[in-house]
């Protein structure tokens, strides 16, 4: 009996990793950890369609979404309907216009439609990469206090908005 | 005669690469290629930074470059890198609470077997 039990290890060792591995089938490997979240967003400067300096600092003091977009980013026209929706219901949403060119960048907002207060253009990426981009589009959640609270990798759709952000925000806005 | 153009040829292309990032140092440079090839490019994924053409792959080779070029540690870079990446960027997992199992696994399934072993042939 004792013998047949340690002839079986194996066997359960191999069961064992097929759990293991059958989970790991389910993980998505370009989802990946939002290390941000939780920390203040990084403060930076940066130009807007060449004119104006935009800071960081503007977005203080309320509950907003910095949106990391380009007019090359296909997933991002997708997302564009979401935004100006959002945007209708006064959600205010600033945008990071990722390694782009201004006049492709302005031609796809008359396109698309804008939705943002205020764009800051992250012309060679250095933003994005302190901010730990990998694809745009990214969106952040950041609170009254300038600390990040949430990331979305990937188009932003009102089902995202409504199981992730929505709920978030209304805690957000509830604490003083 | 010919293996001596070959050789040519395969000098004058490191040579060129080295263009690109110019380093002061012979340690610089072994730092920089050392540090590219530990890191991971978050698009494709299983390709080092050194390897890969993606844009952010890219704009990650120059950062680290930046840094190499300012004096910084190896471990200043990668702490910089992973805190904004997450571990995930570097190829080689640093040891710690959750990464204990990956690391000690090998010997536990070492020592099952051998107990497997000791058992079946006693």
């Amino acid at each position: 009996m004792k013998a047949l039990h340690w002839r079986l290890a194996p066997f359960f060792i191999f069961l064992a990793l097929v759990l293991v591995f059958w989970r790991g089938l389910a993980l998505d490997p370009h989802h990946l950890p939002s290390t941000k979240v939780g920390q203040p967003l990084p403060s930076f400067q940066l130009t807007s369609f060449g004119e104006t300096k935009r800071s960081s600092k503007s977005m203080l003091g309320h509950v907003s979404l910095l949106n990391v977009w380009a007019s090359w980013c296909m997933a991002c026209a997708d997302e564009q309907a979401v935004l100006m929706r959002l945007a209708k219901q006064g959600v205010s949403i600033y945008g990071l216009n990722y390694k782009d060119s201004m006049d492709n960048a302005k031609e796809w907002l008359s396109e698309w439609g804008n939705p943002y207060q205020q764009i800051g253009e992250d012309v060679d990426g250095k933003v994005a990469i302190n901010l730990g981009v990998y694809g745009a589009p990214e969106t952040f959640l950041i609170d009254k206090n300038g600390i990040i609270r949430y990331r979305h990798v990937g188009a932003l759709t009102m089902v995202i908005w409504e199981k992730e952000f929505a709920p978030l925000i209304q805690l957000l806005e509830s604490v003083e | 005669m010919r293996s001596i153009f070959l050789l040519l040829a395969l000098l004058i292309n490191t040579a060129h690469a080295e263009v690109l990032y110019p380093l002061q140092t012979a340690k610089q440079e072994a730092q920089f290629k050392h540090l590219l090839a530990d890191l991971r490019c978050l698009v494709c994924q299983n390709q080092d930074l050194a390897d890969s053409n993606a844009g952010l792959a890219k704009d990650l080779r120059a950062e680290v470059y930046n840094r190499v070029k300012d004096g910084q540690s190896d471990s200043e870079i990668i702490q910089y890198l992973t805190e904004r990446y997450g571990d995930f960027i570097l190829f080689n997992p640093p040891m710690k609470g959750i990464t204990v199992f990956l690391w000690f696994a090998p010997l536990i399934f070492l020592g099952v077997g051998f107990i497997i072993f000791w058992r079946r042939f006693r």
